[in-house]
């Protein structure tokens, strides 16, 4: 498979945890670059091209999502995978409505971190329980909302009920496999649930979703 | 009068084999903090209780109108001691021989100069002189023989004074001096002349106003300064006490886990556990205002008591617990959620006992019709028509506690995959409402 390696760049802050990553990352997956700030970030993601971004919510120069925001309409097959420490719902939300493809917390163990890139890097959407809960709680904090806001497209507004036992179950700590099994549909069809999901996070223009993520500060 | 807490830093006071009164004599020190000249009044302030401001106010008022306040506080920075320390400015300047000449030589200067004003018969001035002399001395010693700390805010304050804190400011302060000389002078001879040409009671407030005009024309910028080095003195000591406040914090629980880390380094399990510990606990304070260290064990909130299990689990077995809250309400009084709660923390304390898992996803979620929890692991399982004894008996209680408040239990487990313990429990109308609660 050494052919088909994903070729990352890797975002953070802290070159201890960069250097740990790598370290945990091995030879699955090929790294061909760092940074440690959102100009050189930028400027050598730009430059470099790498088929996933591993990118820290938290950056000294303003979030990732300043990152994915600038880079995402430019570089449309670059995917960008947040990483975070923090788990604070609005820097979720906004990491990826700006565009990232997923998200996973950084207490994440190496092997899942290969998966999670491998599967970003076929274009797939990964969640995290974590995010996956976020995403419940916004979602069903707009449907007991008595006045829905006006909104373009109602279909963006809603998860369907097959999305929310989809996403409850990774809240539960499934694989997609297990998921796939437990619903008795294919990986791919939960694949499809997922990234069908991260469609209506990143366009819903229900401002309830901004407001949800801005009250609840930290998880 | 409420005693306060004894000051154990002066060390060498306890030691004293001494009566009641001489340990209360001199526990009585000159404070270091709040203190504008030798923090005599803060340090008075500091033993008695009485206002700080009120005493100020009487040392000032008794020292201008009859010297009597400026003795007795030159006296009391003499024979305090200073916070913290055990000798006495006297005790070191009863050697300093040229200091006491000095001292003498001002005291008789200012005699002197006092007895030819009340010749001159300006009688408000004449019952000043002996404390005034006194002072004098007494600050002439304490210039000399204060320690190098007390003796740089001295000299901090009293610089601008004279003038010599640059070139360029010298000819404004030979302004003020011949301006404040000029209304001195004329204040004086307000205050000397027999000519009738103002009121009785009129001449002497008149002359004292001016007098005074001309001290506030002469030390007026000082005053300001010391005025405004204070203030800056106060917020930076506010600064470096809430730094102290954040270090102490840091130490006790940072610090601490740190140091625990490095001894158990041989044990990855435990140094996990331990981070995991820390970082909650920080997290909580950082962002939850929760000082660390201190946890409620009571919570208010459904989503509050999910926490609590995951804390607590994890504390005592060392296993990462994943948790995931959607939704949350109050708990109040309600039977039914405290019934599942309990379930909840059985099967996840259960599962972090037997699984052999590193992880527990314990997800929770408060719906409008109903709540429900789901713990899972992927450790070693089991198969549910060979149970051994005890954990029968758990997955009994756990289900049984659920059937009696109208709840479900069901668990789900295949040996060498995990288990998955599901609780759903209905939400009994009245307390729907609250639902979305925080």
């Amino acid at each position: 498979m050494a052919a088909s390696r994903p070729r990352v760049f890797i975002v953070d802050d802290h070159g201890l945890f960069r250097s740990g990553v790598r370290s945990e990352l091995g030879d699955h997956v090929e790294v061909i670059g760092e940074a440690e700030d959102v100009m050189p970030a930028i400027e050598g993601i730009a430059r470099l091209i790498p088929d996933v971004v591993l990118l820290d919510v938290h950056l000294p120069g303003g979030g990732g999502q300043l990152v994915v925001a600038e880079l995402a309409p430019i570089l449309p097959q670059t995917r960008f995978l947040a990483l975070s420490a923090s788990d604070a719902p609005q820097d979720v939300i906004a990491v990826i409505r700006a565009g990232a493809r997923g998200y996973v917390t950084k207490t994440i163990s190496g092997a899942e971190l290969v998966d999670a890139i491998t599967r970003v890097a076929a274009g797939d959407a990964v969640f995290s329980p974590r995010l996956a809960g976020f995403v419940l709680d916004a979602f069903s904090a707009q449907t007991a909302d008595p006045v829905p806001a006006p909104s373009f497209d109602p279909e963006l507004d809603q998860l369907t009920p097959r999305e929310r036992e989809v996403l409850r179950l990774i809240a539960r700590g499934y694989t997609y496999k297990e998921i796939a099994r437990e619903l008795f549909i294919s990986t791919k069809t939960v694949e499809s649930h997922v990234s069908s999901v991260l469609r209506k996070l990143q366009l819903s223009t229900r401002h309830q979703l901004t407001r949800w993520a801005a009250e609840r500060r930290l998880a | 009068m409420p005693q306060p807490a004894f000051r154990s830093h002066d060390g060498g006071v306890e030691e004293q084999p001494a009566p009641d009164w001489p340990v209360r004599i001199s526990s009585l020190r000159r404070m270091d903090e709040g203190r504008i000249a030798g923090g005599v009044a803060a340090g008075i302030a500091a033993r008695t209780c009485v206002n700080l401001t009120l005493l100020r106010v009487i040392f000032c008022v008794t020292g201008i109108f009859t010297g009597f306040g400026l003795a007795v506080y030159v006296i009391a920075w003499l024979f305090l001691p200073k916070a913290g320390e055990n000798s006495t400015i006297v005790s070191r300047a009863i050697h300093d021989l040229r200091g006491v000449a000095l001292a003498a030589a001002a005291a008789s200067m200012l005699i002197v100069i006092f007895s030819f004003i009340s010749i001159l018969g300006i009688t408000v001035f004449s019952a000043v002189s002996w404390p005034n002399a006194i002072g004098a001395a007494g600050l002439v010693l304490i210039w000399r023989n204060a320690d190098e700390e007390e003796r740089a805010s001295l000299h901090a304050m009293t610089s601008p004074l004279l003038g010599a804190t640059s070139a360029g400011k010298k000819s404004w302060f030979a302004a003020r001096l011949f301006l404040a000389a000029g209304l001195l002078i004329a204040g004086l001879a307000v205050l000397a002349s027999d000519r009738p040409y103002l009121g009785v009671l009129l001449r002497p407030v008149t002359g004292l106003v001016v007098v005074l005009a001309a001290i506030s024309v002469l030390c007026g910028p000082w005053w300001l300064r010391v005025m405004r080095d204070l203030g800056v003195e106060r917020q930076a000591r506010i600064r470096a006490e809430e730094r102290a406040d954040i270090a102490a914090r840091v130490h006790d629980s940072v610090l601490q886990t740190l140091a625990l880390i490095q001894r158990r380094a041989d044990s990855p399990q435990q140094v996990v556990q331990l981070a995991r510990a820390q970082e909650r606990e920080l997290r909580s304070w950082l962002f939850g205002g929760r000082a660390p260290g201190s946890m409620d064990g009571i919570a208010a909130t459904f989503a509050a008591a999910v926490r609590l299990i995951q804390q607590d689990v994890e504390a005592q077995y060392g296993v990462a617990i994943e948790a995931v809250i959607v939704g949350d309400c109050e708990l109040k009084d309600d039977d039914d959620l405290g019934a599942m709660l309990a379930a909840a923390r059985e099967a996840t304390v259960n599962a972090a006992k037997w699984s052999g898992a590193s992880v527990i996803s314990l997800f929770a979620e408060v719906e409008r019709e109903e709540a429900s929890v789901f713990v899972r692991d992927r450790g070693r399982g089991f198969d549910p028509e060979a149970v051994p004894a005890d954990r029968k008996g758990l997955a009994e209680s756990v289900r049984a506690r659920m059937e009696r408040r109208g709840g479900q239990a069901s668990i789900r487990s295949v040996p060498g995959e995990g288990t998955e313990v599901s609780l759903t429990m209905p939400r009994t109308a009245g307390q729907r409402e609250p639902s979305q609660a925080t």
